[in-house]
């Protein structure tokens, strides 16, 4: 399957964006060659501003640009952005309702070998909570790419999680992306696997192989944390009656949490967590980190198992 | 409203707005009059000579904008609005209540004429060169200004803006410092001290202007010169006083965050009569 990053995604479809809205600008603090907003530079020089190594400035002049007209994309690592620039963020984005769409890359553990001073595992957590905030997690190169055309049509701040690491490429040009709309990839009555990101391939596997093993899994691409799916996700509930959520992020306050709140108010069943298990990372590689963190199709599959296990009746 | 040219209806227009701090503030009883009533001779300038704002359409696109970075003096802000027609001088009573739309720092979803939301300290001056920004990419010749604290200077985001607003050279930015010398803590000086604030600002690629903050004579000119620097950005360091034009609210810092009650508003208003 071939693989590309999410970034490499982003950075391209920017390019397209800039070509058909001359009202987006592009921003990023230094890491431009990284977060792939270069490829818009170079295209568009006089529509991308650097700032400099200033985060709290970029997502402020990111919002002063919006607020006189702009569709702005600010673009660092997502740990900076959500975590420097937090108050940035709820102040002069989400309070003010500002069109600015914080484009942030190497999120989650696969960033790698730069340890975890760089791994943002709590961004999706602290974004959701912000009011006004919506939050877009793609699952691969296509669905990156209508994500950012979708964020650019939405009035209003919207956070796009990108990873550093190829992934491979899910979706064909008719896969229909929308804010807030949650997609089954796969039918299933045992269980439902919720996955966003890179886990959603992850998922996938789990699936076939749990099908080998005589068990229905569907699969579900979360790929909008926020406004979350619930229609999708209560009927997966009310019908499989076992769930499994896979997210490359802390357990506590990203995809996990918010398919719990939405089943604990309306269809509870039992629920299996798969992701990051409130620790922080260190360095390795990709595939390492995930086997390392239980980040696998394997952890899928045995959370599967026990969830199955759960079920009353 | 039409722009006002004579200086003695500035400084009548300037003792209104002191009257509509003060009384509003009393009715909301919390906020903030020391900074409120240190940048009324800025303000009033700005709304009242040199801004192109249009109270109708609050949104012009080709508007200029003000930024009040010290957002903690919305009342100031509020006052002058409503004395330029964006909204009622009846409404001003309605600061800091339950449903109103004058919140303690200016919401820019709510109020017409607030073109930044800002509260937290150093965030209006990014938002400000962002909006410099756009202005240049769009060939438009509106200006931005904005206005800042000299505790507020403290904060890292400020320095992040001021070496972007120099880099981009954005000579359709003018800021005011208004320096009156206190913060929450205390003089400035012994809390923090950000001096000497010239030689920084110059250092930082900005052209510096030094006047009296109260003077309507000295703030005209510095906007004149400010106008006439291409390339940079302009810094105006407006010495001030910090709860000016009330006597017993001059230079105390414990006057930055506490209303007057009713009989300190009372003398308030005799001296502003
Ligand atoms: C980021 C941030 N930190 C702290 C505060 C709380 N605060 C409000 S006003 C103030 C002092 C401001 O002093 P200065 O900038 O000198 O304002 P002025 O004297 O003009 O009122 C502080 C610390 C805040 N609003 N924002
Ligand atoms: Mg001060």
């Amino acid at each position: 399957m071939e693989k590309v990053a999410t970034r490499d995604a982003y950075g391209k479809a920017l390019v397209k964006l800039g070509e058909q809205m001359p009202q987006v600008v592009v921003l990023d603090a230094d890491l431009s060659k990284s977060t792939k907003t270069h490829d818009f530079k170079k295209v568009f020089p006089e529509r991308f501003i650097n700032v400099g190594i200033a985060e709290q400035n970029l997502l402020g002049i990111a919002a002063g640009m919006a607020a006189s007209g702009k569709i702005a994309f600010a673009s660092t690592f997502a740990v900076f952005a959500t975590g420097r620039a937090f108050e940035q963020i709820r102040n002069s984005i989400a309070y003010t309702e500002l069109n600015v769409k914080i484009a942030a890359t190497h999120a989650g553990l696969t960033v790698g070998e730069d340890g975890a001073s760089h791994q943002a595992i709590v961004d999706m957590a602290v974004m959701r909570a912000l009011p006004n905030m919506t939050v877009i997690v793609p699952a691969d190169a296509t669905e990156t790419e209508k994500a950012v055309f979708a964020a650019a049509a939405h009035d209003g701040p919207v956070y796009l999680r990108l990873g550093r690491a190829p992934v491979p490429i899910l979706f064909d040009d008719d896969y229909k992306f929308e804010i807030g709309k949650a997609v089954v990839l796969r039918d299933g009555k045992d269980v439902a696997l919720l996955a966003c990101g890179i886990m959603v391939n992850e998922a996938m596997k789990a699936a076939e192989e749990l099908a080998r093993e005589g068990i229905s899994a569907r699969v579900i691409n979360v790929s909008t944390l926020k406004p979350i799916d619930k229609g999708t996700i209560i009927k997966a509930a009310l019908e499989t009656g076992a769930l499994v959520t896979a997210e490359e992020h802390n357990i506590i306050g990203g995809l996990g949490s918010a398919v719990a709140e939405v089943i604990v108010e309306n269809a509870p069943v039992p629920l299996e967590r798969v992701g990051v298990r409130d620790t922080f990372g260190e360095s390795g590689k990709p595939e390492e980190l995930l086997e390392k963190y239980g980040l696998t199709v394997k952890d899928i599959r045995e959370a599967a198992y026990k969830v199955i296990k759960r079920k009353k009746g | 409203m039409e722009q006002i040219s004579n200086e003695k209806k500035l400084q009548e227009m300037a003792r209104q707005i002191r009257r509509n701090i003060i009384t509003m503030l009393a009715e909301a009883g919390s906020g903030h009059p020391g900074g409120s009533l240190s940048a009324v001779e800025i303000l009033t300038t700005l709304y009242f000579q040199e801004m192109r704002v249009d109270p109708a359409n609050p949104r012009w696109p080709e508007r200029d904008r003000f930024v009040l970075g010290k957002g903690h003096a919305a009342p100031v802000l509020y006052a002058t609005l409503a004395e330029k027609g964006f909204f009622s001088r009846e409404e001003l009573l309605t600061l800091r209540k339950i449903n109103s739309r004058l919140q303690g720092h200016p919401d820019m979803k709510k109020v017409p004429g607030v073109d930044m939301s800002t509260g937290s300290l150093g965030q209006g001056f990014s938002a400000s060169v962002g909006m410099a920004l756009a202005g240049k990419m769009d060939k438009k010749d509106y200006r931005v200004y904005l206005l800042l604290g000299d505790g507020e200077i403290q904060e890292g985001q400020v320095w992040e803006a001021a070496m972007a607003a120099a880099h981009y050279k954005l000579d359709n930015l003018t800021a005011f410092l208004d320096h009156n010398g206190l913060q929450i803590d205390g003089p400035v000086q012994e809390v923090m001290s950000p001096e000497p604030v010239v030689d920084k600002f110059k250092a930082f690629g900005w052209h510096v202007e030094q006047i009296d903050g109260h003077s309507f004579a000295q703030i005209t000119k510095a906007l004149e010169i400010a106008k006439t620097i291409k390339g940079k950005p302009t810094m105006i360091i407006a010495e001030t006083v910090k709860g000016k034009g009330v006597s017993f609210m001059e230079n105390e810092a414990g006057w930055h965050g506490a209303a007057p009650k009713k009989d300190q508003a009372a003398q308030a208003l005799e001296e502003l009569a």
